[in-house]
């Protein structure tokens, strides 16, 4: 072209270009859920790279917690750090990954209020695939967060006897238990009105889920009545679900249990989503 | 009988204790922008909400091209889109990712995602802008990529909900100019404003709703004759004339005589018909009593003076109940 382009403020709209771009009845099928699912997840990427900080939740946190509680109590509690990381990896990663689960809600809050929502509701797409979305593209920010703390550990001297496999399948449930937690994050993110609600209701939730287990330290060393609790926790099965996969000797009794919560979780909680979503 | 693009009957939706649509009517023929008038909080919003599967109506009943938007929402949606009144991409995403996304959801793959999305930036003026954050558009941009995304399936209904609030007037008439575009091209449009000016250039038929009711229907003619009277506007040279006038006016024309701001101008409603007539002898009268008037002007009611004078009818109506 010859002419130099418009800039955008003399634009005025042309019958004739406009026109071209009109293309009434022409409308392609109906994307697949999965294909609709894929691109919101794209679409979650795209905001991991435009606004990296949000990144900063997944790498500084988990690196401190490990560094924190492996030379805070790793001497008192199990003789040395080194001895005691054995013992506390694990149970850090999963705290960690499940603590920045609920960081999915605030993104599902924040995003409600804006207009693109609208955008996309009234769109004929496969309902769930929004918040699918979110969720694939939080996988990514748990798989990160994962393998920050992997390799924190086996820097520190963390050496587990269940191998590449062990890990790896280990973090693959923990992945799976996450992605289905997460449905609980949406649910409140379509629920509570504001961010800061949300936040205190998740910190409600996730501080003594998590501090009640068997993360930092063995149940037995605590007094009867609270034993029941502690071993009930979800937390703690999937966390002795994760350390049986990294010792290399995988607990299928633990191992069925987080799955078939996982199930459960998703059951209920992304259809709650689902029927928030739809009355919004 | 034409096709109607939108039919609601008693259409009823409700926050807590507020009616926020209270047995809306409404019948949009198929083909042109119809208008759908009222101030801040009348309850536009809220049934554009229900007409696009977006909010579930309380009561009565919405179609869309026939389609009843609870039961077969999606057949609704298949041929809608929507211009919400804040922006309806996604902030953090840049123009062209915003139409590549949208694109791949509304079923393109993705080759022809791009072309589309690259197609609709060329046409909108805002290639220069494709790689940039929509939150660093103006006002101007953000409205002109929102209805480029809102036209990437050319849909057969499209929602405008105060697409002008907060513009310059050079992208207002943009906005304008694109919606007789996208019309002339067989896109059915509703658009709501609370702009009268808006609705009477754009519109062919209007419905003005106040407390979620449609007060009154019709072409904006009309509308205009309905309330049926002109004004006429005088500016004196000497204010201190103006008390003169204004009872030389009221005695002439046998009505209410407003006193404008400007300190030398009043207007004056004229009624029964044959309105010049009536305004050249009231003329006469104020040169037969010796007061100067510089300049005068006859004027149809704006929609603003409809508009007052209906939601005025109804205010006294109500307290009269």
């Amino acid at each position: 072209m010859s002419t130099t382009t418009e800039s955008g403020t003399t634009y005025a709209p042309a019958a004739d270009v406009l026109g071209t771009v009109l293309t009434p009845g022409a409308k392609p099928a109906r994307p697949s859920a999965w294909s609709a699912s894929v691109t919101f997840g794209w679409r979650a990427m795209l905001k991991i790279k435009h606004v990296p900080e949000q990144l900063f939740d997944v790498t500084a946190f988990p690196l401190m917690m490990t560094l924190m509680f492996t030379y805070l109590f790793g001497g008192a509690l199990g003789g040395s750090p080194t001895k005691y990381l054995q013992f506390l990896l694990p149970g850090i990663m999963v705290t960690s990954v499940v603590m920045i689960t609920m960081y999915t809600g605030i993104e599902v809050n924040k995003d409600i209020e804006k207009g693109v929502f609208d955008r996309f509701r009234t769109l004929s797409i496969w309902r769930p695939s929004t918040l699918v979305g979110y969720l694939l593209g939080d996988l990514l920010r748990y798989t990160i967060a994962s393998i920050v703390i992997l390799v924190i550990g086996l820097v520190l001297g963390f050496r587990p006897q269940g191998g590449i496999t062990g890990v790896a399948g280990g973090t693959l449930l923990l992945l799976g238990f996450s992605f289905a937690f997460s449905w609980l994050w949406t649910m409140l993110g379509l629920l509570m009105r504001s961010e800061k609600a949300l936040m205190g209701v998740s910190m409600l939730v996730m501080m003594p889920l998590t501090f009640l287990s068997n993360v930092y330290v063995d149940p037995s060393t605590m007094p009867g009545w609270l034993q029941p609790f502690v071993n009930a926790s979800p937390i703690t099965h999937l966390v002795s679900a994760v350390r049986s996969l990294m010792r290399g000797t995988p607990d299928v009794g633990e191992i069925t249990w987080v799955l078939v919560s996982a199930g459960v979780l998703i059951a209920v909680f992304g259809t709650l989503t689902m029927r928030l979503y739809n009355r919004k | 009988m034409p096709e109607l693009a939108i039919e609601t009957s008693g259409l009823v939706k409700t926050f807590g204790d507020t009616r926020a649509v209270d047995g809306l009517d409404l019948k949009v023929p198929a083909g042109a922008v119809y208008g759908v008038l009222g101030p801040n909080g009348a309850g536009k919003t809220t049934a554009v909400r229900m007409m696009a599967t977006l909010l579930r109506p309380d009561g009565g009943q919405a179609s869309v091209f026939g389609h009843d938007v609870v039961r077969e929402a999606d057949a609704v949606r298949r041929r809608v889109s929507l211009t919400g009144q804040y922006a309806s991409v996604d902030e953090d995403l840049t123009g062209a990712e915003n139409l590549i996304l949208l694109a791949r959801l509304l079923g393109h793959r993705k080759p022809a995602a791009r072309a589309r999305a690259a197609e609709l930036l060329e046409a909108f003026g805002l290639t220069e802008a494709a790689g940039r954050q929509v939150k660093t558009y103006s006002g101007g941009m953000r409205r002109r990529i929102d209805i480029a995304a809102s036209i990437l399936n050319t849909p057969d209904l499209l929602f405008l909900d105060e697409p002008t609030t907060g513009l310059d007037p050079r992208s207002r008439n943009n906005v304008w100019d694109i919606i007789r575009i996208v019309v002339a091209h067989g896109t059915t449009v509703l658009l709501t404003t609370q702009y009268l000016e808006e609705a009477d250039r754009l519109a062919s038929r209007i419905a003005v709703i106040d407390h979620g009711k449609v007060i009154a229907e019709g072409t904006p003619g009309e509308l205009k004759s309905s309330v049926g009277s002109g004004s006429i506007h005088v500016r004196l040279r000497d204010p201190a004339t103006r008390q003169a006038a204004e009872r030389v006016l009221a005695e002439t024309l046998d009505t209410a005589v407003y006193l404008e701001s400007d300190a030398v101008a009043l207007t004056a409603r004229i009624t029964g018909g044959n309105e010049a007539e009536q305004a050249s002898r009231a003329l006469h009268r104020l040169a037969e009593a010796g007061i100067v008037v510089d300049d005068f002007s006859l004027g149809q009611p704006s929609l603003d003076e409809v508009f007052l004078a209906l939601t005025d009818h109804r205010a006294t109506e109500e307290a009269a109940a």
